[in-house]
């Protein structure tokens, strides 16, 4: 960690330390380690109490995750109600910590372990009442209305059979490597520029039907043959250009003769 | 020689004749140069036929063949694999087995000017004994341009090609009813921040490109609204034509920012190429080649909490066209 | 058993001189000659793999719920149009088969054609007195591309119906008559009335293939009669003379195996790799869309034109006269496919040239020509790889809004450079063959001063002092 981070860090937790506790429910041991966690990685951005850090952060001389955007003027927003969903989320895929203030947070190496991590999440889901890690069923429900849904939520940033996509100012990820929960947990949260759909928009048993055909998209009937992606007429073309042209030139370079030199 | 000796030979002769090949009608040189034989190559081709063979029966048994895994692959694989044995034996017939002559040969003549005279002076001296020869020009013209004219015309009937009214028209009037895609009607309340939603009018055909909305719901604060278009929201929902007007594809994805201060701020985008609109000015291009703004509909929520039409949009919906910008829609009448 | 089948031919037509021109008629065999060969087998292929696609395919828009065997669609609403193809992929054996070589022919149909035109332009094939001969294949290319449009639009799947809204979009934009003419095809505005996709139907498979089918007639005879054009090898090609392999025996099988190659590269890819899954793109609804819709190769190179142009509708006095989708979806694929057909005549002006020729040029040989193709050539390259930019943001991180302004820039830029450089680069492959040439010639008369020197030395005296 930078100086400026550390020093700040160590101010907020300072005031922590004195501050009585007596003013909100006393932690239990997982969510007490989760704080001493939290102290160490997230306060910097999250502010103490994970109340966010909104205001205009004052532009002193050094590095650190606020100097790098200039123009911004806030740094990360309150994690307050946010509940174990959102945490188990941003945890488990890696997209916190980010690296950039600002940045599209993106599935990535995840910092913490097991243990870490549950004690990261006790604590956020005490910062105020929040929703709990979701329960998906997508066993129980319709492929065929997950890809209804799907059509009409989801397929215009992930693509009809969520190989990820683009939009200004965002590149919406594949949905290969999210496991249900955190399909269930990202339709909940909208994070970076995702809609947030809650459950008057999205029941829960809509949301496991959404769940199964995303599942299904890992590994979709692909009687064709090789699926070459499942991007459609981009990959087909370069096949038709590179395997199938090619290999028709390369018939004709047998068949006929080549230029004689001089 | 005896009668009979001599018929004997008579016969022996003819039937020798009989067995001899009849002579040609004249010698002839031979056409096609001639080359050493390839035994080896034969086999090779003769192989690759075999190959064929056995890929084609191939294909016919996987066909009679009931639920085959990978039965598209398989029935590809065996037809392909013949076809292309087949062209392998062929072209190893080609190179190496049939005789490949370099020949030479005239280019045909570049033209042909007695045939050429003969032609025109056929068509010229026909006219001859007409005395008025512009004037017949001119009416076979004018006869066959007219009758030309008149074998097009009825193309025109193929669609409303003269009444341009049908690109003004949508269902929205005063009153009608925003519905989701089962018909339910939208309730303000059902309309949450940071989400989108498609409606259509209540009754009317769905696929039309004056039907679709996009609703998004904005905090009052985030609107910054042109006068004319301040009364079209209602409790900060605001609607717009969900088809994007650069070239028609749905505008089916929503930037909504979890943190504001630091991600783009909300837009309509379409997913074609990707021109974006601001739904807090009423639509209005911030990137991409769309060339008009979202045409809105101006709303508002009745008793019952549903959402209404107030009105038609404020502009004609779809990709822009040479009156695009001449008029308003107005509400189709329904059939 | 020749000669029987041979005389009944000829009492019966009188055609066996004909039958022996054209047995004996020459083919100069370079490779690239067989370039137009791979198109028209490919398009035989489409035919027939076309003609048993007809009797599965059903061209009515009427809705229908799908109770098939595909779970995903299960209970949704979709056209008879959309379902009567996804039966065939799924029910009909062989029918996915079919179904995907006949599209690959398209793809490759296309690319082959591209090919050619590219060989015949850069030989100087298309000169007098085979001016026609070029300007009917252009015309074909532009006729294959329309009719590979119409075919995967017949399905009416999310993709290719989120295409049709596009060539809707186009078609509008053109300047005074193009909603007139948009209403005229679609029978109203978009998604138009019921008769559309029987239009499209029809079209696709008996109007255009007719207009196709014609056009190759004619001009595969133009070929014939004017003959082929042919490399200058050796002495022995000359304009008057052209030298190659006859019909038959030695081009019968050599044309037999390409097409017999050309089926089964397509049947091997019908069959091994997967095109078009409609079912996982679902039926079209004018309300619907899904991100990375792209249509065929062979129109992409519009996405590229229609992503870049800025945003701006051209208004006069309340008219809009030219509306933005024009510049890329129309106005550039006019240019391209204009300059290509004017061409033979601009070169000519530029030129002087108006001789007849038989012997083709080698790219290098005409600098000129080579360059302007090639600038072209990198223009429209260029315009196409920009439809693939938001892939690029995507993969490499490079911002789309940053390759945008590159790109508009690029198209300025771009071709000036191509011609400069492709322009530089003849001549110094020209350059090069000279030199060698003369080092040839140079050896070789020292080659000979040194046998006369054998046979006849000169005096040593001729030696300076050291």
């Amino acid at each position: 960690m930078t100086r400026r981070t550390a020093s700040t860090a160590l101010a907020l937790v300072a005031t922590l330390a004195a501050a009585p506790a007596a003013a909100a429910p006393p932690l239990s041991d997982l969510a007490a380690r989760g704080y001493h966690l939290y102290g160490q990685y997230c306060i910097a951005c999250h502010g103490a109490n994970g109340q966010g850090v909104l205001q205009p952060v004052p532009n002193r001389a050094g590095a650190g995750p606020g100097r790098a955007q200039e123009q911004q003027t806030a740094l990360a927003p309150s994690l307050q109600g946010v509940g174990a969903l959102s945490a188990d989320f941003y945890l488990r895929t890696g997209y916190m910590p980010l690296r950039e203030v600002g940045m599209q947070p993106r599935r990535s190496r995840v910092l913490f372990d097991e243990g870490q991590i549950r004690a990261l999440i006790a604590y956020v889901a005490s910062l105020g009442r929040g929703p709990p890690i979701p329960q998906p069923h997508p066993e129980r429900r319709n492929l065929s209305e997950g890809m209804k849904l799907f059509t009409d939520h989801c397929a215009g940033c992930h693509q009809i059979v969520a190989e990820g996509g683009y939009l200004t100012g965002a590149i919406p990820p594949p949905l290969e490597n999210a496991t249900a929960v955190q399909i269930a947990e990202a339709v909940r949260i909208g994070p970076y520029v995702m809609p947030r759909f809650s459950k008057k928009s999205i029941s829960d048993r809509e949301l496991d039907s959404i769940v199964r055909y995303v599942q299904y998209t890992k590994h979709p009937d692909d009687r064709g043959g090789w699926a070459i992606g499942h991007l459609g007429p981009v990959p087909e073309g370069l096949i038709a250009w590179f395997l199938g042209a090619t290999a028709l030139v390369g018939i004709c370079i047998v068949i006929g003769k080549r230029l004689k030199r001089e | 020689m005896s009668k009979a000796k001599e018929a004997l030979l008579a016969g022996v002769v003819l039937l020798v004749s009989r067995l001899r090949r009849k002579p040609r009608l004249k010698e002839r040189e031979r056409l096609v140069a001639t080359a050493p034989p390839r035994p080896g190559w034969e086999l090779v081709a003769l192989i690759l036929l075999l190959a064929t063979a056995i890929c084609a029966a191939a294909f016919i048994v996987v066909y009679a063949l009931d639920r085959l895994p990978r039965e598209t692959q398989l029935l590809g694989l065996s037809l392909g694999l013949a076809f292309v044995f087949l062209a392998a034996a062929l072209i190893v017939t080609a190179k190496r087995l049939i005789v490949t002559e370099e020949l030479e040969d005239d280019y045909p003549v570049i033209e042909h000017p007695d045939e050429q005279e003969t032609v025109a002076q056929l068509v010229e001296e026909s006219g001859d004994r007409l005395t008025r020869r512009r004037l017949f020009k001119v009416g076979l013209g004018a006869a066959g341009g007219a009758i030309g004219l008149a074998l097009l015309a009825p193309v025109a009937s193929l669609g409303p090609v003269i009444d341009m009214d049908p690109f003004y028209g949508t269902p929205w009037r005063r009153g009608r009813r925003l519905v989701d895609e089962n018909g339910r009607p939208w309730r303000a309340s059902d309309i949450e921040q940071d989400n989108f939603y498609t409606a259509f009018p209540q009754h009317a055909d769905r696929e039309e490109l004056g039907s679709p909305l996009v609703l998004v719901r904005l905090a009052e604060r985030e609107l910054d609204l042109p006068a004319d278009l301040a009364h079209f929201p209602a409790r900060g929902i605001v609607a717009y034509s969900k088809i994007c007007t650069h070239a028609g594809c749905a505008i089916n994805l929503y930037r909504a920012p979890l943190f504001q201060p630091a991600e783009p701020k909300p837009a309509l985008v379409c997913p074609c190429h990707y021109s974006t609109f601001d739904p807090a000015t009423g639509g209005d291009v911030l990137f991409g080649p769309a060339g008009r703004k979202l045409p809105m509909l101006p709303i508002y929520v009745d008793a019952l909490d549903e959402l209404r039409a107030a009105g038609n949009f404020d502009g004609p919906v779809g990709p822009s066209w040479w009156g695009v910008r001449l008029r308003r829609p107005r509400t189709e009448t329904s059939p | 058993m020749i000669r029987g089948a041979v005389r009944f031919v000829d009492r019966r037509s009188g055609t066996a001189p004909l039958l022996r021109k054209a047995l004996r008629y020459l083919f100069p065999d370079h490779w690239s000659f067989l370039l137009g060969e791979v198109a028209l087998y490919a398009f035989v292929v489409l035919v027939a793999t076309g003609i048993y696609l007809t009797f599965f395919y059903s061209d009515s828009t009427k809705d229908v719920v799908y109770h098939g065997p595909y779970a995903p669609l299960q209970g949704q609403h979709m056209s008879e149009a959309y379902r009567s193809v996804l039966d065939l992929s799924m029910t009909v054996k062989a029918g996915l088969l079919i179904r995907q070589t006949h599209h690959w022919a398209a793809n490759v149909f296309l690319a082959a054609i591209v090919l050619h035109v590219l060989r015949i332009f850069f030989t100087g094939a298309y000169r007098k007195p085979r001016e026609l001969t070029y300007v009917i294949g252009l015309l074909m290319l532009m006729t294959a591309l329309l009719e590979g449009y119409l075919g995967y639009s017949l399905i009416d799947d999310l993709l290719s119906g989120m295409g049709l809204a596009i060539g809707y979009g186009v078609a509008l934009s053109i300047p005074f008559f193009g909603a007139n003419l948009a209403a005229l095809i679609w029978d109203g505005p978009f998604p138009g009335g019921a008769p559309f996709y029987s239009r499209m139907y029809i079209a696709h498979v008996f109007i255009l293939p007719l207009v196709i089918a014609t056009l190759l007639a004619v001009h595969l005879a133009l070929v014939a009669l004017r003959h082929h054009t042919q490399f200058r090898q050796t002495p022995r090609e000359t304009e008057r003379k052209i030298v190659g392999v006859p019909t038959y025996p030695g081009q019968t099988p050599r044309s037999l195996g390409l097409f017999s190659a050309v089926a089964g590269v397509l049947l091997l890819l019908g069959g091994l790799v997967q095109i078009n899954p409609i079912w996982l793109w679902g039926p079209y609804h004018t309300y619907s869309a899904t991100n990375g819709a792209q249509p065929d190769w062979y129109l992409g190179w519009l996405i590229g034109a229609l992503r870049l142009v800025p945003s701006w509708d051209f208004v006069i006095g309340g008219y809009t006269v030219v509306p933005n989708p024009f510049w890329g979806g129309a106005a550039f694929p006019l240019i391209v496919f204009g300059f290509l057909l004017v061409w033979p005549w601009v070169e000519r002006g530029l030129t002087g040239d108006t001789a007849y020729h038989n012997l083709l040029d080698r790219p290098r040989d005409a600098p000129m020509r080579t360059a302007v193709g090639y600038a072209l050539l990198s223009w429209v390259l260029l315009i196409f790889l920009a439809g693939a930019a938001d892939r690029v943001d995507v993969l490499f991180g490079i911002s789309y809004s940053t390759q945008v302004w590159i790109y508009r820039v690029g198209v300025f830029v771009a071709p000036v450079v191509a011609a400069l450089v492709a322009y530089r680069v003849c001549l110094e492959l020209q350059r090069g063959e000279r030199v060698e040439r003369q080092r040839r010639g140079a050896e070789a008369e020292a080659d000979a001063a040194a046998r006369r020197e054998r046979l006849a030395p000169e005096p040593a005296a001729r030696r300076e002092p050291a």
